[in-house]
């Protein structure tokens, strides 16, 4: 069923990503890990859809916050990071997934691991976890292209400096801020050697990102000795025409 | 003669699609794929999406689990690919943190 | 219908360009599949027609090229609503293909590498109507647009033109493919609407 969201707020992450924050007056509540499907509709009654991770924490108040990334030849993100103004409404199904997900009743070590917008669902983890002042120990590993595309970047900060439970890691693909002790690469085995939770702690692993990413970071947990059951992903992809 | 083109999501993509047939969560759902025997969870499934139709297959053989069409006001759904499907009835449809893990 | 989104227009075609009802036109090439995109050697690859129970015709890939193939120009319209004008091919023609098997059959299966299968009247593969196609404006057809080989029935849906094609079975009725079977149209010309199963 679809329900009517209000634009009631608009944040530019980066140069490319746009967070819209709604307010859904009849929406059941959801957590954090589950997306949302938003549908447009021409007036000719054209209609597209597209899914999109919730970036906030469970809340009260009814907000849906969704953080979209414009693709350049998309037929959606254009619309939504340039055209949308508060006031607009959007109409959205869910929230869907009950896999992916982390509720705060979880206490076991976390791993989280973002390529590229992949961030969105897991920060949904990360603010679930600090709004309900849970203790359980997080890792994150945010893989971007580089420091322009990182979202959330002072939000991350301020989180890890004021709880050391919290631990947050930058890699960086392409280009990486100056003096940065790591060249530019993709993550690998050093890297989840160095950065992620010791295999033996049995953490709850998550993965997001494009599918390459998901495929190339879930090998490697698996082969430093991550059980299979323990690894959550979920792949993010353009689903509209691909050209 | 297989592809590492990677031009699949997962069982997550689909789910709000499923939604309008299924009343539970279908992403943490285990099933059996026909052909292999492998056991997985929905959310593990490649999808196929950006076709005439959606198409699940298994992770491990990427035979097809399912098929999904529509056409206008119905679904067509094609289920042979899996010898079962085990949906956790346990609690409602979880949709806030409150309600039991 | 949902609430119109301010703004949003979707696709738009140049209103003097006629498509077949439904279609919106697109000038770069989608790529839509069901499945991982096979990569077959082409030490390997063969096309193969049969009647069911017997290999009538069987090339491999340099028989297959030593065949007379021509360049040819069409219009693509895909059943997801888009279209693609003036596309350029090379491919061998299904005149070709098919002048030495004598067919009683009215009904073809097509079958790709890896699961895939589309069902025609054996007729629209005829008469300058169908091709095996190799190369796709000016280069060899590449893996995720059908390559090695694909076929080619512009006059149809596009989801009835095979990628990577691998041979076709001849029948006697016709029997429904991958996608005839799950709601979309036993035939599907686009001039007519006819996407799914019961469409006129």
């Amino acid at each position: 069923m679809w329900r009517v969201g209000t634009v009631v707020a608009l944040h530019d992450e980066t140069a490319t990503a746009r967070t819209i924050t709604l307010e859904v007056r009849d929406w059941p509540g959801h957590v954090a890990g589950q997306h949302v499907d938003v549908r447009l509709t021409a007036p000719d009654g054209y209609s597209a859809v597209r899914s999109y991770s919730i970036a906030s924490p469970p809340n009260s108040e009814g907000l849906v916050k969704i953080t979209v990334e414009r693709l350049p030849n998309g037929e959606v993100s254009p619309y939504l990071t340039q055209e949308v103004i508060v006031g607009d409404r959007l109409e959205l199904r869910g929230p869907i997934g009950g896999w992916f997900v982390w509720r705060s009743q979880q206490t076991e070590p976390v791993q989280l691991v973002a390529g590229g917008s992949g961030i969105v669902p897991l920060m949904a983890m990360i603010r679930s976890r600090s709004s309900v002042g849970s203790k359980a120990p997080f890792r994150l590993l945010y893989s971007v292209r580089e420091p322009g595309a990182v979202y959330y970047r002072d939000e991350l900060e301020a989180l890890s400096a004021q709880d050391c439970s919290l631990v947050v890691t930058y890699a960086y693909t392409r280009a990486a801020p100056k003096n940065w002790p790591r060249a530019p690469g993709r993550i690998d085995a050093a890297m989840i050697a160095g950065t992620a939770w010791p295999a033996n702690l049995a953490s709850t692993c998550y993965i997001c990102g494009p599918t390459p990413f998901v495929e190339s970071v879930a090998e490697l947990l698996t082969a430093s000795g991550n059980d299979r059951d323990n690894i959550r992903t979920e792949r993010f992809g353009p689903t509209g025409d691909r050209k | 003669m297989s592809s590492n083109t990677y031009d699949y999501l997962d069982g997550n993509a689909a789910a709000g699609e499923l939604s309008t047939l299924f009343a539970m969560d279908i992403t943490a759902a285990e099933g059996q794929c026909a052909h292999c025997g492998a056991k997985r969870r929905f959310a593990e499934a490649h999808l196929y999406m950006r076709g005439p139709g959606v198409v699940a297959r298994c992770a491990v053989c990427e035979n097809v689990l399912f098929r999904l069409v529509n056409v206008r006001e119905r679904v067509f759904l094609d289920v042979r690919g899996m010898t079962y499907l085990s949906i956790d009835t346990s609690h409602v449809r979880t949709s806030s943190d409150s309600a039991l893990a | 219908m949902g609430i119109i989104s301010r703004g949003f227009s979707g696709r738009r075609t140049p209103t003097d360009i006629k498509l077949p009802p439904g279609q919106y036109l697109t000038t770069d090439f989608p790529v839509l599949s069901a499945g991982p995109t096979p990569h077959v050697p082409l030490e390997k690859w063969e096309f193969v027609i049969d009647d069911g129970k017997n290999v009538l015709q069987r090339w491999d890939w340099k028989s297959f090229r030593n065949l007379p193939s021509e360049t040819f120009t069409v219009d693509l319209h895909c059943v997801t609503r888009w279209s693609m004008l003036s596309t350029s091919w090379e491919g061998v023609s299904l005149d070709t293909l098919l002048a030495d098997t004598k067919a009683d059959a009215s009904y073809t299966l097509v079958r790709s590498y890896g699961d895939y299968t589309t069902n025609l009247p054996l007729k629209d593969l005829l008469n300058k109507q169908a091709w095996i196609a190799f190369r796709y404006d000016g280069q060899d057809l590449p893996p995720e647009h059908g390559g090695p080989a694909r076929l080619l029935v512009p006059h149809l849906y596009l989801w009835k033109s095979a990628k990577w094609v691998r041979g076709m079975t001849l029948m006697n009725e016709d029997k429904p493919g991958f996608w005839e079977g799950l709601g979309y149209h036993i035939y599907g010309d686009p001039w007519r609407e006819q996407r799914y199963s019961g469409d006129r």
